[in-house]
């Protein structure tokens, strides 16, 4: 009877966390939901149903359509960089080089302070410059201060609408991400430079794990029978990575879906909230303007982009591993 | 016995692969570490020769190079700003070195920051401490006491760790007011215990998958219960789990500022919280904001380069952050 009484000592140890993820995540998630339903736009909770009207105001306003571009803007700039940086710096380290160790602490030590420290020092780093504030990268590289504004910077570059580019997505038939709401804000630009300043040696290290996890004499046999190291990289290495770029892109892409602390630290909204972010949008109405049922509303946008590309992921890895 | 009492071993192997996509395995771990040792004798592109080659690795270096610019910059400007008096804080000269070695910076951001730093030491400490023991006995049970739907429940309690926290902060808000924590320190260290089992169970779980169920029968057999198998085996044999959760945990709680700023108030505030007060006001001089910010990173910082092995064995088992 051991056996039975240490199964109830087992259950009884799980249970106080599977009590506190039950309700503290789903439980108040499911409690967000509701209060996203309901008036509650002062201070005191007021539990006032009225249906959609918080998500039409959210989408009716412009503030959140400029998150939302930024959302996707930063994501595919900080998503890309920090893929094409990690992995140029992965296999540049794992050519045996001296000082290896020396190197992978220069890249990754970013990883080890938080964003706000990040925030303020980049924030200096990229000040733009003028009488009485400080001389930042355009004095190192002698650039005009009136013409680079850095985080500053209130400029929206669109797609010119006779470019290539702006007509071939309108042919196939994505017109729509051409309309003047999707641009890329020059300032969000900075905040990305900070963030794949923080985040690429985490990638490097994803994927240095991958390149040693191939045995060297797959790639010894390939060079036996003629290969380039180019085609090396491209038919034995490249594809034994695509499950660590996957993760990867999960992890980058769900941090940019929440970014909050750096954006807060560098620059707040920005200049015509060319970086406000609905973390900072969420955070501002509920906290500082008391439209909880609001904030609440944003919260649940924000948690469903993020379901939408985690949950597929963890399916799929249990998937993959009843098959296996 | 029934099969169903006993701890599944078949699974747990498994399940270590699972997630070897979020996750690297224990083995693929084990063989960069070996590799992470700066001295480790290194033998790929080694045996190249012949002036292409030279002048291939002289390109190889000189990226390097560059980016280890690129990265150092921060820490360069970090350093000599924070070094500089106020009245050398000219604007014009941000990229100049000192003409002396001034501490006055230190000393102003450390008057304003101290409070902060030890809310911070009281906060993380124990949260990551906290944190530790319950995810090690949650990844116990869940890797060798499985129970039916225990893996449906870890997936489950793994979707708590990618959620973003926005979604739950006005009613978690409104509970600790209820219970009478909000703004206060303990609040703040229940809350990251909270929202860290679903890591910390992660790389206990994981950790403890590798470990040979036939130890754990043999110690049954031999009388042990729940408790003594934990003690007098797994925890043994887990000490660096422990190091990697305890820096992990501790890492984040020292970073976090969306809870810190939701949930206290000004004379529980982190450092990060503070820093990000006095790095918003027009008061504080650049030199102290440097200072300040160098203080705020100096705990997270020495860890990783004291600590750096089970700081990546951290972030290969499942880094998020943020």
């Amino acid at each position: 009877m051991k056996i039975n009484r240490d199964r109830v000592i087992s259950l009884l140890v799980i249970a106080p966390s599977l009590l506190a993820v039950a309700v503290f995540v789903y439980g108040l998630i499911v409690w967000t939901g509701f209060i996203s339903t309901v008036k509650w736009d002062t201070l005191r909770p007021d539990y006032t149903p009225v249906g959609l009207a918080n998500y039409q105001a959210i989408f009716a306003s412009n503030r959140f359509l400029m998150d939302i571009r930024n959302t996707v803007v930063f994501t595919l700039f900080f998503v890309i960089a920090s893929l094409l940086i990690g992995l140029l710096l992965a296999n540049l380290i794992d050519r045996g080089i001296r000082k290896e160790g020396v190197f992978r602490s220069i890249f990754l030590f970013p990883m080890a302070v938080s964003f706000i420290v990040t925030g303020v020092v980049w924030k200096w780093v990229l000040s733009p410059g003028q009488a009485g504030s400080p001389q930042g990268v355009n004095q190192l590289f002698g650039l005009d201060p009136a013409s680079n504004r850095w985080i500053t910077d209130a400029h929206v570059v669109y797609l010119a609408p006779d470019s290539p580019v702006y007509k071939l997505l309108h042919d196939i038939g994505l017109g729509a991400i051409t309309s003047p709401n999707i641009g890329v804000p020059i300032a969000l630009l900075s905040i990305v430079l900070a963030a794949v300043w923080q985040m690429s040696g985490f990638v490097m290290i994803l994927y240095l794990a991958g390149l040693r996890a191939i045995p060297e004499e797959l790639k010894e046999a390939a060079r036996i029978d003629g290969c380039s190291e180019w085609r090396i990289f491209r038919h034995i290495v490249f594809p034994l990575l695509i499950p660590f770029t996957l993760s990867a892109i999960i992890i980058l892409g769900h941090i940019s879906l929440k970014i909050y602390d750096l954006t807060v630290a560098m620059s707040k909204e920005g200049p015509g909230f060319a970086t406000d972010t609905p973390a900072n949008f969420m955070w501002q109405t509920s906290f500082r303007d008391g439209l909880f049922g609001r904030g609440a509303a944003v919260a649940i946008i924000m948690l469903v982009l993020i379901a939408a590309v985690i949950v597929p992921y963890l399916i799929w890895n249990r998937r993959k591993e009843v098959e296996a | 016995m029934s099969r169903e009492m006993q701890p599944d071993p078949s699974n747990s192997a498994g399940l270590t692969n699972r997630f070897a996509v979020v996750v690297v395995s224990d083995e693929e771990e084990a063989a960069v570490s070996q590799r992470f040792r700066p001295d480790a004798p290194t033998t790929r592109g080694a045996h190249a020769r012949g002036p292409r080659a030279l002048s291939m690795r002289f390109l190889l270096y000189a990226v390097l190079f560059v980016f280890a610019i690129w990265y150092l910059t921060p820490i360069y400007i970090l350093l000599v700003t924070s070094l500089k008096g106020s009245s050398e804080v000219t604007l014009d000269k941000m990229w100049a070195l000192p003409t002396s070695f001034n501490l006055d910076s230190f000393d102003a951001a450390w008057k304003a920051l101290a409070p902060n730093f030890l809310n911070s030491l009281l906060l993380a400490i124990p949260a990551a401490i906290i944190s530790s023991i319950l995810g090690s006995l949650n990844g116990y049970v869940l890797a060798k006491w499985k129970f039916r739907g225990a893996d449906t429940l870890f997936l489950l309690i793994l979707f708590g760790m990618f959620i973003p926290y926005q979604a739950i902060l006005i009613p978690l808000t409104r509970i600790m007011t209820e219970i009478g924590l909000y703004g206060s320190i303990p609040g703040l260290i229940l809350v990251h215990v909270i929202y860290g089992i679903p890591i910390t169970t992660l790389i206990f779980r994981n950790f403890y998958s590798g470990i040979p169920t036939e130890l754990l029968e043999a110690a049954k057999v031999d009388g042990a219960g729940f408790f003594r198998i934990y003690r007098s085996i797994l925890v043994p044999l887990s000490v660096s789990g422990f190091v990697v959760v305890l820096i992990w945990q501790f890492n984040s709680v020292w970073n976090d500022f969306l809870f810190a700023v939701t949930l206290t108030t000004p004379n529980n505030w982190p450092v990060t919280v503070a820093l990000n007060n006095l790095s918003g006001s027009f008061i504080a001089t650049w030199n102290v904001q440097m200072a300040g910010a160098l203080i705020a990173a100096t705990p997270t910082l020495v860890i990783f380069i004291v600590l750096g092995r089970y700081f990546v064995r951290g972030l290969l088992a499942g880094s998020l952050k943020g």
